[in-house]
């Protein structure tokens, strides 16, 4: 009799561990089209959609939770959120720290933008995101980089003189380029950098990265990624 | 927030402008700065109380309990506040979950610390991983809180010791010759007398406070400084109220909100000092005696 109750104790104790599984996804809610925080004070964006359809196919509770990008892997590892879903790049460097899933964003080029078409991306001050494949291509360019802890602080950084370029990545910039009426313009020849965008995940979550892989895999192969993409970033842009 | 705001690209000038100030993000803008006068007004009482018990500590016979007080006020001091506030409120966090996985998984075979990776078991995290978002911002508004008071609590301490030295012997002295216990002399005669002493460096203590409020931001807490940083930066159309660099607008906003604060407090506060400064005698008991003759 005792047996049996603590048994069924248990049982009831892990299924329902189980089926409450919630999933913490973090963001930075600064990098529009990939994520940002909308109007209404939600996060929203390419990564948004994307996250909620992961989580809905691997059967899983997610809450989204933001974070400054220069602490999202530390906090990732201290635990303040399971997941990181912020426009990363798969990088060998990152792997070293973290895991990464599959790829949900195909490889992208990286591009300058500038307020002058003569602008000396070569040798001159060039401002990138801190922390970003970026910022590390242009340290070991010519060029002098001028680092800031917000994407938006980086393309400021051109418009009042501060740089004369900034480097980021193509579909980051492009809006901002089109809407700027003249005042930016991009420079140079785009550049292919990191493995694609995937998820950021604890070395020792292997159970929980499995279960996005399956998922990512599930939505490339029904064109339903292909789908956000165009719908996020615009017909022109690389798909699957 | 209105009806008419329903379709933002559509409209313009001082309606768009009303319906942006009212969009769901600048409301949480509005409800940040209750967060920070809510920080102000628990940590103040408490910094207070830790500074209380702190001085208290300084100045015992007893030898251990003297150590822990000058130990604590000599170490928050000797450290600078930013290095302070994201250690502590890392290592305060950490201990946390430590202590509840010793309770909760004494099982638990594996390492906590895995490489980089700090690992409790999931019943362990607090706040737990299933709690809404809401509870996971209101702990960590919490650690933050119990680590402002902790560092101007020992500055307080500080404060609070110079303010009972400075309580004439005299006065102590008659006390005792009346029969008076030292826990009574502290009580009825020290304590009361030396606010007067204290509220010039307790003045001084509020007026930083209020401008070290920012430091929230620095521990991902959303309080005025993120929401100006986040509102102010130029925003495309994937926003429904696409706009250039506004910063500058956002921080004079902040800028006119801490000088109002801190001049309120200003003047609040020279207020209390003419108040405790009746009969006492310090230069400004004396000039209110001389204005009174």
């Amino acid at each position: 009799m005792k047996k049996l109750i603590l048994t069924t104790a248990l049982l009831a104790l892990t299924a329902g561990a189980a089926m409450a599984q919630t999933i913490r996804l973090g963001t930075e809610g600064a990098y529009p089209p990939f994520n940002f925080i909308n109007d209404a004070g939600e996060v929203a964006g390419f990564e948004r959609d994307v996250g909620d359809e992961l989580c809905k196919r691997a059967a899983l509770t997610c809450e989204w939770v933001t974070n400054d990008w220069d602490s999202i892997i530390p906090n990732l590892q201290s635990g303040n959120y399971d997941v990181i879903i912020a426009g990363m790049s798969i990088t060998a460097e990152r792997d070293e720290v973290i895991n990464f899933s599959e790829n949900y964003f195909p490889p992208a080029a990286s591009a300058y933008a500038a307020s002058a078409a003569d602008a000396d991306i070569e040798t001159g001050v060039v401002s990138a995101q801190v922390g970003t494949i970026q910022a590390g291509y242009v340290a070991e360019s010519g060029a002098t980089l001028l680092e800031f802890a917000t994407p938006d602080e980086s393309v400021a950084a051109v418009r009042n003189g501060e740089a004369v370029a900034v480097f980021a990545d193509k579909d980051f910039l492009a809006p901002i380029v089109a809407e700027s009426g003249g005042a930016l313009m991009m420079v140079g020849d785009p550049v292919q950098l990191g493995g694609g965008i995937g998820l950021g995940l604890r070395d020792s979550d292997t159970e929980l990265k499995a279960k996005f892989d399956i998922a990512i895999k599930a939505m490339k192969a029904d064109g339903s990624l292909n789908v956000l993409i165009e719908k996020h970033f615009g017909p022109a842009t690389a798909k699957f | 927030m209105f009806s008419s705001c329903a379709d933002p690209k559509s409209i313009e000038g001082l309606q768009w402008l009303l319906c942006y100030l009212t969009s769901g993000k600048h409301l949480d803008f509005y409800w940040s700065f209750v967060t920070v006068l809510t920080l102000l007004a628990i940590t103040a009482p408490v910094a207070l109380a830790f500074g209380f018990v702190g001085a208290l500590a300084s100045r015992s016979p007893l030898l251990p309990v003297r150590l822990v007080g000058q130990g604590y006020t000599g170490m928050v001091r000797g450290i600078p506040d930013i290095v302070f506030f994201l250690f502590f409120v890392i290592a305060l966090d950490q201990g946390i979950e430590w202590m509840t996985h010793q309770i909760r998984c004494p099982d638990w075979t594996e390492p906590i610390r895995q490489g980089l990776e700090f690992r409790v078991c999931p019943e362990a995290k607090v706040p737990q991983n299933s709690a809404a978002q809401i509870w996971h911002s209101i702990y960590g508004f919490g650690l933050a809180i119990f680590t402002f008071s902790l560092v101007f609590g020992a500055f307080a301490a500080n404060v609070l010791t110079g303010a009972m030295q400075a309580v004439p012997r005299a006065q102590l002295e008659t006390g005792e010759s009346y029969g008076m216990s030292q826990r009574q002399v502290l009580h009825r005669i020290l304590v009361p007398q030396m606010w007067v002493y204290a509220l010039p460096g307790l003045s001084n203590l509020w007026m930083i406070l209020i401008k070290a409020t920012p430091l929230l931001f620095l521990l991902g807490v959303r309080d005025i400084v993120y929401w100006a940083r986040e509102l102010g930066g130029s925003k495309t159309q994937a926003y429904e109220y696409p706009h250039s660099d506004w910063r500058l607008y956002y921080f004079l906003f902040l800028l006119c909100f801490y000088l109002a604060m801190t001049h309120f407090s200003g003047l609040v506060l020279a207020r209390v000092s003419q108040r405790l400064s009746r009969g006492q005698a310090t230069a400004a008991g004396e000039a209110q005696r001389k204005a009174a003759t």
